[in-house]
């Protein structure tokens, strides 16, 4: 194959899409230009990224008090309590602006796409609303900086920080004869289990549904999970984050898959994680995932065993299943098979065009309009990852009626015919390259560039 | 036909942030004999997330109900929030008024004990079964409403519009369908429509999918007041829709801002049925019914999704007119949920669940399939409604005796290897 070929697959398969220049500079040498991306730092961050989820949970917990007195007084809608909504919702656009711009101009594109990968694994949505404003923070404290690293820390930030507590209802879930639960019955009150976090940990972001678990095992892994919490709104002693309730947590030991946990406390759901992580099960169940994500909805065999086994040889490390992903001869096939995602058809577009959104609302409106609203996954399982999902009519029409207005707004003086060459390199096929020398304009000329079979595919 | 005016907003609202999305099968054009067979219409409604049966249409009278359910039991009959009577043991959620009135009339049957054939309690497993009509997951990647399609007339003659942005499993397959949504379209007929459909000629996925939209837009003009879908984007400041943080307003608010939106939408519906050539048949789906916390009783988030469920299918009925009685609705779900309330006011995964047979078409009738009762000893795992129904088998009914689909063809290629699981007789 020859090097003009690796380098454009590297840049819009392993990457987001090429911006003009990209390809030249990964040509000499392509494995090299993506390897050169895993770091043990982690994958990029977002402008400005401190984490600040304790923040934002606090800001959030204020505005639901001050909603709450306000319905008391009869002025639910006061002055205070719409702007405090309002500071909400422009700080979580504002993250996902930054998320945008990132992915935009990024010259880490593969460090990028692989940080996307893992948010849709360990989703948090927005859906929920006391969600919403830590989906930003999620991603800046659990995925990046473990992006490289050991799964099993990225599987235990996602399953302690206080997104991921709320969004699956772990936070209030209490051990049925836990001293909480003791205390409460005295007072009237019946607190015990809810196991959609353990579930989802095993199903989604584990061993995967095949692993031969029972319903025993999901509800013994939930009340492993008891005591797994966040600090309650009205007890400023305690955290804006996670904390253990050790009298929340159900005492005893426990016995998952056919393995007996005799830990006390925290320690009990830790060493499930760390079983967990260290499973065959999950070696494939990520192995294929990952090969669905980068190569085909039906990924060949061979890579699934291969990435799998790197996983398990390396203790679950991240760097090292990337290493080997970049590796992998299954991941330079050269026809284009994954159909782009909305966000990453936007994505490429910006790329290819070298430019970066500025204003939010446009971006917000047309994902909602096809289909992929930000920071809002329709369930755990995250954003669908086969074509036949977002490949649908209307999903082409609005693409259609994007691209014309973006390419109109963008082109400016520029040969579309340079911009193709610059955004595809040798992905370009004769016939898409004909079709845009021929437009009569410079903006339909772009138009057709975005909406080439090769340019909505990668 | 129904002049709807939906707003784009509106639309956009009700369709993304509100969760729903419908799509739509077309007409074929038939032969006069046919022709009795083709003026029925069927929308199958897909409830994701598990909806609690238990609490769509709550056994009031069974006397383990009240304590199983503890604080997020619907009431007793005639009480304040309490259920709405069908009979000596079901009722219909208090937010279900509309369905209760259909009910009354003989046009709408709870199946209170019903299930896929899948066991494992995951939503995607579950609903890939329920969408598939496979009897295992994954067996297949095409959906059965798809398939019953495919045999019901030749490939080709099918036309099919999806409103809402993404495909759902139940339309995929060897029938090419269509889709559509408010807002967004192409602005001009000028010349990259036809440029970009010699670029796709022979792109599988790209090619069909461009004709389809395109052929779309044509019928769309017809079903919904066109102007007020096609307004200009409203000005940011006013939607929360647009912000990735959901409005986060009281829930009754959302009844009150949400089901006259979800009654436009089922009117919206209803407009590309009942136009001539029409839609025969649609596939809804309404999101948001994964209950684990706070679930609430005769108020409450579900009495929310309800709601807007109940003011979908009245929209819908309204816009059917006089084509209602040639119409039977199905709605499902992927599971049912917990007998028992959970430790937070919710409740887990669970079997089986209700569900929701409307229409004029529909034959008078009791409820389909048996009770089980949800003494301790009748509950599947000690957890669980028992199913005694297969979703399959109300399904298969109704293809059968409303769209006319073969049984053998049901059992062989719309539902595969399921001869076993007989069709339910007497709906139609």
């Amino acid at each position: 194959m020859s090097l003009d070929l690796q380098a454009s697959i590297a840049l819009t398969r392993f990457g987001l899409g090429a911006r003009p220049g990209e390809i030249g500079r990964a040509r000499q040498d392509p494995r090299g230009f993506l390897l050169a991306q895993i770091t043990v730092a982690g994958a990029p961050q977002p402008e400005p990224g401190p984490p600040r989820s304790r923040e934002r949970l606090a800001e959030f917990r204020t505005y639901q008090q001050q909603r709450k007195r306000a319905r008391q007084d009869g002025d639910p809608k006061s002055d205070p309590v719409r702007m405090a909504a309002q500071r909400l919702r422009d700080e979580a656009e504002a993250d996902f602006l930054a998320r945008v711009r990132l992915a935009a101009t990024t010259d880490a594109g593969f460090s990028e796409r692989w940080a996307l990968f893992w948010a849709n694994h360990f989703t948090v949505s927005a859906v929920k609303a006391d969600t919403a404003p830590l989906v930003g923070p999620f991603e800046q404290e659990v995925i990046r900086p473990y992006a490289f690293g050991r799964f099993e820390d990225m599987l235990v930030a996602s399953s302690s920080h206080p997104a991921m507590l709320l969004y699956l209802d772990q936070a209030q879930s209490v051990g049925p004869t836990s001293m909480l639960a003791q205390r409460a019955a005295r007072n009237g009150r019946a607190p015990g289990l809810n196991e959609n976090l353990a579930r989802e940990i095993l199903e989604l972001h584990t061993v995967g549904v095949d692993a031969g678990y029972s319903q025993a095992d999901v509800t013994e892994f939930a009340r492993a999970m008891t005591g797994w919490s966040i600090g309650r709104p009205d007890h400023p002693e305690e955290p804006q984050g996670f904390m253990f309730r050790p009298f929340a947590h159900e005492p005893g030991a426990r016995a998952i898959m056919g393995r007996r946990y005799g830990e006390e406390g925290e320690a009990q759901a830790r060493a499930v994680m760390a079983d967990l992580a260290a499973s065959p099960h999950t070696a494939r169940h990520l192995a294929a995932k990952i090969g669905r994500h980068f190569i085909s909805d039906d990924p060949p065999a061979s890579l699934t065993d291969r990435l799998a086994k790197a996983y398990l040889s390396s203790g679950g490390r991240l760097d090292v299943v990337a290493r080997t992903l970049v590796q992998s001869p299954e991941t330079w096939a050269p026809a284009p098979t994954k159909f782009k995602t909305p966000y990453e058809f936007l994505v490429s577009s910006w790329r290819a065009a070298d430019t970066a959104p500025d204003k939010v609302t446009p971006i917000v409106q047309v994902l909602t309009a096809m289909g992929q609203r930000p920071f809002s996954a329709p369930s755990p399982k995250g954003w669908p990852e086969e074509a036949a999902a977002w490949c649908g009519p209307d999903a082409i029409m609005k693409r259609m009626a994007w691209s014309e207005a973006f390419a109109a707004q963008t082109v400016g003086q520029r040969d579309p015919t340079v911009l193709a060459q610059n955004a595809l390199g040798a992905r370009l096929t004769p016939l898409a390259a004909a079709t845009v020398a021929r437009a009569e304009t410079r903006p339909e000329g772009l138009s057709i560039l975005l909406m080439s079979p090769e340019f909505q595919r990668r | 036909m129904t002049h709807v005016t939906l707003t784009r907003r509106e639309a956009l609202a009700a369709a993304a942030s509100l969760g729903l999305t419908f799509e739509l099968l077309a007409t074929r054009a038939v032969a006069d004999s046919e022709r009795a067979l083709a003026a029925r219409k069927l929308v199958v409604i897909i409830c994701r997330g598990g909806l609690d049966g238990l609490s769509l249409s709550p056994p009031v009278g069974d006397p383990d109900y009240a304590g199983l359910r503890g604080p997020i039991a619907i009431g007793p009959f005639g009480g304040p929030g309490g259920a709405l009577k069908l009979d000596d043991t079901f009722g219909l959620h208090p937010s279900l008024s509309g369905v209760h009135a259909l009910a009354q009339n003989g046009q709408a049957r709870i199946a209170p004990a019903i299930a896929t054939p899948d066991r494992e309690r995951s939503h995607f497993e579950a609903q890939d079964v329920l969408e598939s009509g496979a009897g295992e997951v994954y067996a297949s990647s095409s959906g059965w409403l798809n398939r019953a399609l495919a045999a019901m007339g030749p490939a080709g003659k099918v036309k099919a519009i999806s409103v809402g942005p993404t495909s759902p499993l139940i339309l995929r397959g060897p029938i090419e369908a269509a889709s559509w949504s408010p807002g967004g379209k192409s602005q001009t007929d000028h010349r990259l429509p036809a440029i970009l459909q010699d670029l796709y000629a022979h792109d599988p996925l790209l090619g069909p999918a461009l004709a389809e939209g395109l052929a779309t837009e044509t019928m769309a003009k017809t079903a919904v007041a066109d102007a007020a879908l096609t307004d200009p984007p409203a000005s940011p400041a006013q939607g929360g829709m647009q912000s990735p943080l959901p409005e986060m307003s009281d829930p009754r608010t959302a009844v009150r801002q949400g089901a006259p939106l979800a009654r436009k939408i089922g009117a919206t519906l209803a407009g590309f049925m009942v136009q001539p050539d029409g839609v025969q048949v649609a596939a809804v789906s309404i999101d948001n019914f994964d209950t684990h916390a706070n679930q609430g009783a005769g108020e409450g988030q579900l009495a929310t999704r309800l709601a807007y469920v109940d003011a979908f299918l009245d929209g819908l009925r309204a816009g059917m007119g006089d084509r209602w009685r040639d119409t039977v609705v199905v709605m499902a779900t992927e599971f049912g949920r917990t007998a028992r309330v959970n430790g937070t006011n919710g409740t887990d995964h669970g079997t089986a669940s209700t569900a929701l047979v409307l229409g004029g078409a529909l034959k008078r009738g009791g409820i389909i399939g048996d009770w089980p009762t949800l003494r301790q000893a009748s509950l599947l795992e000690n957890r669980d409604t028992y199913p005694t129904l297969d979703m399959r088998g109300l399904f298969k009914g109704v293809l059968r005796d409303h769209l006319g689909i073969e049984r053998a063809t049901l059992d062989r290629t719309v539902f595969p290897n399921s001869a076993s699981v007989g069709a339910v007789a007497n709906l139609v």
